[in-house]
């Protein structure tokens, strides 16, 4: 089994970015992505916070130049799904389900995923109405009416996006108040097919077959509601993509990794980058930042043995 | 990028291809507005390699064909259905790994 100097799990901004570094400091490195390059960015329909593109980017276009420049670089990249990782001595053992590998140095950079509410209905009806994911299921919905679960910066931009096709879309949201970016909460609570219903929450996804309406719980004290909808978007934020590293390396109690501020755990030579680390704000512009601390880090690290 | 074994299926060819096939067929509903769709097309394209003789693959695009994905309920995509002797035996929704589709196809096969 070849040994190498590091292995970067995951292909999102994080992963690519360390492997843009890795691969011009001239380590011998190997990227392991699951699906396609990309990550969460990649249902991401339109990203305009990410400097260096004036008039925005498509969350597809922008991974893809990602993986390109990466690429340039002759950065490796495999498909595989880790499994675990373990220790021989300094060596780190990565075993995924095609194969396994070994590494000097580790970057995790495997991510999030969207949470799910835990309602009655929600598991039942998931592709049948319920979806976490606008650019992939909105042109379902054409014309009709549907709920957007969340106050975010993501359920106020996919609330936003999902009013090209649906009529009606009403905002589900447990505050008075949004928690989006102003600019975001100011397009949304003027656009006209928006509307919000405040201090509320889902309680059960109800439908025979397809999601037919949803029961809303008020937490103001005012009756219950239902709403007749035929879709479901659930933007209540993320849990990170760590069940796979259960005792292995420190979690914070959402799951998330704690590492120090140059991306290190506890465990020498094993990284952290990206949406999988316990961190204030969980961006793509962050996720590069931590990528390139990460590779550099690393670098650092096998100097030193 | 090559497309090794897969076959295009369409709301005509639909029956004959898939429904009719003498071997368990596997057909990924997509668009190309869909991320995640884009995202499990080379896992689909190595289990058309993989399981050549064994498994049927096809790719169903929804956007041409809307009364496939319409039969059997799709309102998310990616969607993958596992038929068998022209029975759904499984429906996957979302970009999965390929661990997840190996685990479907081998109980079908």
């Amino acid at each position: 089994m070849e040994t190498y100097d590091l292995i970067i799990i995951g292909g999102g901004p994080a992963g690519l970015t360390a492997g843009i570094y890795a691969c011009r400091s001239r380590l011998n490195t190997l990227l392991i992505e699951k699906l396609t390059p990309g990550g969460q960015v990649l249902i991401t329909d339109w990203v305009d916070n990410y400097p260096g593109f004036p008039e925005g980017i498509s969350g597809f276009d922008l991974v893809d130049r990602m993986r390109r420049q990466a690429e340039r670089f002759n950065l490796p990249i495999v498909s595989d799904e880790i499994l675990s990782l373990s220790f021989d001595g300094p060596n780190k053992i990565i075993k995924g389900y095609q194969t396994s590998y070994r590494s000097r140095t580790v970057i995790i950079a495997s991510g999030a995923s969207h949470k799910k509410l835990g309602v009655q209905g929600e598991e039942l009806l998931t592709g049948k109405g319920v979806s976490y994911c606008a650019t992939c299921d909105g042109p379902f919905y054409q014309g009709q009416d549907i709920v957007v679960v969340g106050g975010g910066d993501t359920a106020v931009q996919e609330a936003l996006y999902l009013t090209r096709f649906a009529k009606k879309v009403y905002l589900i949201h447990r505050r008075d108040q949004l928690r989006a970016a102003k600019i975001l909460q100011e397009k949304a609570l003027s656009h006209p097919a928006i509307e919000p219903v405040w201090k509320a929450v889902v309680e059960e996804i109800f439908g025979q077959g397809q999601v037919e309406g949803v029961k809303i719980k008020k937490l103001d004290g005012t009756p219950g509601i239902t709403l007749t909808v035929q879709g479901a978007f659930v933007f209540i934020g993320i849990q990170p993509n760590t069940e796979w590293l259960k005792g292995v390396v420190p979690f914070n109690d959402q799951g998330f990794i704690k590492t120090n501020d140059t991306m290190a755990t506890p465990i020498p030579g094993v990284f952290a980058a990206g949406d999988v680390r316990c961190k204030l704000l969980w961006q793509i512009s962050t996720a590069v930042g931590d990528g390139a601390t990460a590779a550099f880090a690393a670098e650092r690290y096998l100097e030193s043995l | 990028m090559a497309e090794k074994n897969i076959e295009q299926v369409t709301d005509e060819n639909f029956q004959t291809e898939i429904l009719d096939a003498s071997i368990p067929a596997l057909v990924d509903f997509w668009a190309v507005w869909c991320g995640p769709c884009r995202a499990i097309a080379p896992v689909v394209e190595e289990l058309a390699v993989q399981y050549e003789g064994q498994l049927k693959v096809g790719k169903c695009n929804v956007d041409e064909n809307p009364k496939t994905p319409a039969q059997f309920g799709i309102r998310a995509i990616p969607t993958l259905i596992l038929f068998k002797k022209g029975a759904v035996v499984e429906q996957i929704t979302g970009a999965v790994s390929k661990a997840t589709l190996e685990t479907a196809i081998k109980k079908a096969l």
